[in-house]
């Protein structure tokens, strides 16, 4: 029966009985979206007003870095022509929601509404408010699966955002901690650095934050430093997330890419 | 037991259906991270009380099938705890007339070596997928399960009962 590691057919079979399971996992939801629902009609009315002017601070302040990024755009992509380089092309981003987690602690998997009948493929990347969650790693007709960056079979393409080093965070299986792999102790990485994709591999988009350098221990004994790095995304609070289409490439890396 | 009792056996196959749905639904309700670790393994207790009442009606086709659904909700690769499941079946179907005698304590301890069982087999086939645990606290939703078998068993008779499923 392991034959859906190898063979699409059975991962077809997999998404009909995950369609099966669809209902239930919509019911099962019920509870914390009405709950949801609930603290939003019963909140207090001075608490509505401190969060509508904190809102209107805060999108004051994106704004000014929109104005600011609008211009540093141009001026990259104006560069960028004159150097003959390929233009960036932008991201499209669909909202979707959380519906269910897996109920395995060992697997950091979250169920996404939206499948095959929303035109979701494998190996698309979710990213939430703060940085990159996962990547869609099964897909039914209306229900996903998202394999996030802190599952120990997940590794992902990163850099620092400072210095330009590439390297690959791993997942460790713990929900607030990655690590990256194989950083020599010459490297420069510091605590407190902003980790961002690096978009090699192709799967997902560049410069998106990752994590920031939590610890970085150099052991003279060991052959490689230790660098803990600590996600940005709020890998177990986020409920709305944005699944990211992105544009289509010459060629698609073939399709078994995680570890 | 009047002639009436021993009539073929049939009806409430729907109220079964029902409990193991339940299961299902329990099994995959959110809780917080540390409670995880505990959730008791409901579909594989729920499997072990029919199993015992009803061994001519509910019996390892029937677990194959849960399993199927259980890997579908837990991400595993398909057929790991349809097998575990089925296996777990098999012994309560073996030990089914000791398990129905005993009382309510020895049952749960015994609830508590299945679905430990079922936890070692599938957390061991887990690990040839790429999964990596090094603790044994894997186990401790068998300790729940067994902690929680007396009223879970008090329940599903009462079920049993009221809707006469023989």
């Amino acid at each position: 029966m392991a034959a859906d590691l190898y063979s699409a057919k059975v991962r077809d079979g997999r998404a009909y009985l995950s369609l099966i399971l669809t209902p239930l996992q919509w019911i099962v939801d019920v509870p914390s979206r009405v709950a949801g629902e609930v603290s939003e009609v019963v909140v207090d009315r001075s608490l509505l007003l401190k969060e509508n002017a904190k809102l209107k601070a805060e999108a004051l302040q994106l704004e000014r870095k929109v104005q600011q990024n609008d211009a540093l755009r141009q001026e990259n992509g104006r560069l960028r022509s004159l150097l003959k380089g390929s233009q960036r092309v932008d991201e499209e981003v669909v909202l979707v929601e959380l519906i269910g987690v897996n109920p395995d602690p060992f697997q950091h998997q979250v169920i996404i509404n939206q499948g095959s009948e929303n035109q979701v493929t494998m190996g698309q990347p979710i990213l939430d408010a703060g940085g990159v969650m996962g990547q869609v790693t099964e897909i039914s007709h209306y229900t996903s699966r998202v394999m996030l960056i802190t599952d120990a079979r997940h590794a992902l393409p990163v850099e620092v955002n400072r210095s330009g080093f590439r390297s690959i965070a791993l997942g460790k299986g713990q929900l607030g901690e990655l690590e990256l792999d194989h950083v020599p102790d010459t490297a420069d990485i510091d605590e407190g650095d902003l980790i961002v994709t690096s978009g090699l591999g192709g799967r997902f988009p560049r410069g998106y934050p990752v994590a920031t350098v939590s610890e970085v221990i150099r052991d003279p004994g060991q052959s490689f430093s230790k660098v803990k790095i600590k996600p940005t995304a709020m890998l177990n609070k986020s409920r709305h997330l944005l699944l990211v289409n992105l544009p289509a490439r010459p060629s698609d890396p073939p399709e078994e890419e995680q570890e | 037991m009047n002639s009436h009792d021993v009539a073929a056996p049939g009806g409430g196959g729907f109220i079964i259906l029902a409990t193991f749905l339940v299961g299902l639904m329990l099994s995959q309700i959110p809780m917080p991270h540390l409670f995880e670790w505990a959730r008791p393994e409901w579909v594989a207790m729920i499997l072990i009380y029919w199993v015992m009442a009803l061994p001519h009606r509910v019996g390892m086709g029937v677990a194959f099938f849960l399993g199927l659904l259980l890997d579908v909700i837990k991400g595993s690769v398909l057929g790991l705890n349809a097998l575990s499941l089925t296996i777990i079946a098999f012994l309560t179907l073996v030990l089914h007339q000791r398990l129905r005698m005993f009382p309510l304590v020895q049952q749960a301890l015994m609830v508590m070596v299945l679905v430990g069982i079922n936890q070692l087999l599938f957390h061991w086939m887990q690990a040839f997928t790429g999964y990596t645990g090094e603790s044994l606290i894997f186990l401790l939703p068998c300790l729940m399960s067994g902690l929680l078998w007396p009223w879970l068993f008090v329940i599903l008779r009462g079920i049993r009962r009221f809707f006469r499923i023989r």
